[in-house]
């Protein structure tokens, strides 16, 4: 409600009358907050100066209950090693966490530190609300970290770093491999294995019905990752171009390689379905679905959920080479934040990033350690659920999202193309990929002419 | 909120502004009381929706992100880009397709389950609670619940397979699902149409009954020429809200389907909520949210045209 007026029109008198009262109503209604802010802000200022009160500084991030408990303990503990710093943890719904940043941040109520996931950074500091982290308190970020943190850095800078990071796996119910015939300690190590061992393990009734999936097959999942960071790469494929402008998805042959491999788990094995109780991951679950591409933050709601589940995972199944997606949540600080205060938040977000706060996150949220010399400690390696996710670590790809649903839509249409009104593969794959750039070329020019 | 005795030609107005309340006599004390008791409701009313509707008519004309902190002014480009834009378009089509099979489907399901329950004597109560009752619980539980029931290995496909109709994909047929959806909607609305329908049956007073029956009316002939005639004024207030209901389909698309496959269920609302919570398009979403309230306005002025002339008449 700036500058350019909308109520061009004459209203009438009473309409005059009724709107000048409305405003006024909402002028009284709005202006009580911040004058009574800018009250308290003066108080905290004048006060710093005198006697040296902590600063306050605040963090945000979304709702989810076992982070936001250890986010809880890791303050107590920061706030010992700094009694000069208090940090106050502020959390939102996922669904309305941009919604909030957006409206707050520009009202001048926004956090210190605040957690974003990676996806969105491109948004975040296209739009200036985020600075880049000062080099000389992170140094070293990419011998450091696993080369996915790569994603974090715009323009030359990194802007946000993780605590933890979640990858992709192959989870296998062993009790469907016994029953199958096959080994439950030799999970598929091959595209092919994974083609055999899914049928071998796929099971119908008398009405060709399923009855369980040899291969779980739920594009709209996980699977769209799976082939972007995993498949992909491993057919000897490459997302984008360095610039994060041109998919070369079918730049070569091995983007409709890996996108025929993935479809026809349905078409032609014919060992998994969409929607197959309900989804994957509940499939699977339930004893339904003997193979799941699925991320390590499965292992907690398995474990809550499915206590007596007989499952174990492995590494994804090479081909030409190995691959597998990251994608993380990681900590920046937004550009409006000075001297002191940022002071502050770079001590919070250093603690953030040490490694005792990452091994509590690895045992309390389940979330892998998003720096080496962490994650590749023994007692994670070899642990059975743990380690086949930090040995992918170094081969994990992160993509660059431009907008996370539409991408996915995309992908699940072109894959329903195919198995819903039998468009050959190659021109489903084709259209995907024109569609997928055009998604990219309209977000760039649209950056381009902001510059 | 003073008007400075502006207008003298009125001194009893005086009344209002001029001396305290107390020397009000009683008529007026009671016209300020209901006023006073209207004006809260409206003012909330404004504050809470026509306010909320004149914003986003200002952010359509906006490049709105989310996150930008500069929102530019950019005339019509927003409604432009929606009309060239063809998952908006189907998203038009299918709530079309919400309204057109919804609405017809819900006021005939519950006239029918209306008209059951007025000749059942017995455990009448129990009926029309087990009828009402969808129509309270959590739309997002009945969604889960249909979807459970309408996936491939489900039990409604076990039921078609034991009955020899073979395996149906349902919600995962771009031709099917949109009517799944809708049969959802309808069964979950049956309850509430049939409340409103059994208080219209009630207002229609036996005597016409009894004196078509003396001419020798059929019960086919007594129904078309008396109960729906008289229904009229309640399914005019039926029509109006069921449109309004489908026009706005949301929940059950979002739970069931998503959208999918392949487009051919999504909705205007869908889709504005993907334009604004998943692609943080505001702009957007605030051009595709005025075009939906133009179409509600106009069809309910259409319909309160038509069908309130229609009653009217008769």
């Amino acid at each position: 409600m700036t500058e350019s007026g909308y109520f061009s029109f004459r209203p009438s008198k009473t309409l005059q009358f009724l709107i000048a009262g409305l405003l006024l109503l909402s002028i009284t209604a709005c202006s009580a907050k911040p004058s009574e802010e800018s009250g308290s802000a003066a108080v905290t200022a004048s006060s710093v100066q005198t006697e040296k009160e902590p600063i306050t500084i605040e963090y945000w991030q979304y709702e989810f209950p076992a982070k936001v408990e250890l986010i809880n303990t890791l303050i107590q503990e920061f706030e010992t090693e700094h009694p000069n710093i208090k940090v106050k943890q502020t959390n939102f719904p996922y669904d309305q966490y941009n919604q909030k940043v957006a409206t707050l941040v520009p009202a001048g109520k926004g956090p210190d530190v605040i957690n974003l996931y990676y996806g969105w950074l491109p948004k975040y500091v296209q739009s200036g609300y985020l600075q880049p982290l000062p080099e000389s308190s992170f140094p070293g970020i990419a011998e450091a970290f696993f080369p996915f943190v790569d994603t974090a850095k715009l323009n030359g800078s990194y802007y946000a770093l993780p605590t933890g990071v979640r990858t992709l796996g192959l989870f296998y119910n062993k009790d469907l491999f016994t029953k199958a015939g096959l080994d439950p300690e030799k999970p598929p190590t091959t595209w092919e294995e994974l083609v055999s061992d899914a049928k071998a393990l796929t099971e119908t009734d008398k009405n060709g019905q399923l009855v369980t999936e040899g291969f779980a097959w739920e594009p709209g999942s996980q699977l769209h990752h799976w082939f972007r960071d995993g498949l992909l790469y491993q057919a000897g494929g490459k997302d984008t171009s360095e610039d994060r402008r041109k998919i070369l998805w079918n730049d070569t042959p091995a983007g409709l390689e890996a996108f025929k491999y993935l479809v026809d788990f349905a078409t032609v094995h014919k060992v998994g379905i969409n929607g197959f109780y309900t989804d994957d991951a509940n499939a699977f679950k339930t004893g339904h679905a003997a193979i799941n591409v699925d991320g390590s933050y499965r292992l907690g709601s398995i474990k809550k959920d499915t206590p007596d589940l007989n499952f174990a995972v492995a590494p994804l199944p090479g081909y030409k080479g190995k691959s597998t997606q990251a994608s993380f949540w990681a900590n920046a600080i937004p550009a409006n934040v000075t001297g002191e205060k940022l002071e502050a938040a770079t001590a919070f977000l250093q603690f953030l990033i040490s490694k005792g706060v990452q091994e509590q996150w690895v045992e309390k949220v389940g979330e892998l350690p998003a720096q080496k010399e962490v994650a590749l400690q023994d007692k994670y390696v070899n642990d059975p659920l743990l380690g086949p996710f930090i040995s992918q670590l170094n081969d994990a790809n992160a993509h660059f999202f431009i907008d996370e649903t539409q991408e996915r839509t995309l992908f699940v249409n072109a894959v329903d193309e195919v198995l819903l009104n039998h468009v050959p593969e190659e021109q489903a794959f084709n259209d995907l990929v024109a569609k997928t750039q055009k998604l990219y070329d309209d977000y760039w020019a649209k950056q381009d002419k902001k510059k | 909120m003073r008007t400075t005795g502006v207008i003298p030609s009125r001194p009893k107005r005086r009344l209002w502004f001029g001396s305290g309340i107390g020397r009000l006599n009683y008529r007026h004390k009671q016209r300020l009381f209901i006023y006073g008791g209207l004006l809260i409701p409206l003012l909330y009313f404004v504050v809470i929706r026509i306010l909320p509707i004149l914003y986003s008519f200002n952010v359509s004309f906006r490049e709105w992100g989310m996150l930008s902190p500069d929102k530019p002014f950019v005339g019509f480009d927003n409604y432009a880009t929606l009309l060239s834009d063809s998952l908006f378009l189907k998203s038009l089509v299918n709530t079309g397709i919400y309204v057109v099979v919804g609405v017809p489907a819900q006021l005939i399901a519950g006239l029918i389950v209306a008209l059951l329950l007025q000749q059942v004597v017995k455990l009448r109560g129990l009926f029309r609670t087990a009828y009402f009752i969808p129509y309270v619980t959590s739309v997002v539980a009945v969604s889960w619940i249909f979807r459970w029931l309408l996936m491939k290995n489900g039990i409604v496909n076990a039921l078609f397979i034991e009955l020899g109709l073979g395996p149906q994909s349902f919600l995962y047929s771009p031709s099917q699902a949109i009517f799944w959806i809708i049969a959802v909607m309808v069964w979950q609305n049956i309850g509430f149409q049939m409340l409103i329908f059994l208080a219209g049956l009630q207002n229609i007073p036996k005597l016409y009954y009894e004196a078509a029956a003396i001419d020798g009316a059929t019960g086919w002939q007594r129904f078309v020429h008396i109960t729906i005639p008289l229904l009229n004024p309640v399914m005019l207030l039926s029509v109006v809200m069921a449109s309004i209901g489908f026009l706005q389909s949301f929940t059950q698309v979002l739970n069931m389907t998503g959208g999918g496959p392949l487009d051919s269920t999504i909705s205007v609302v869908l889709h504005i909520y993907n334009l604004a919570f998943k692609s943080f398009d505001m702009g957007l979403a605030s051009a595709a949210t005025v075009i939906l309230f133009v179409i509600i306005f106009m069809l309910t002025l259409v319909q309160l045209k038509v069908l309130g002339s229609r009653f009217q008449q008769e």
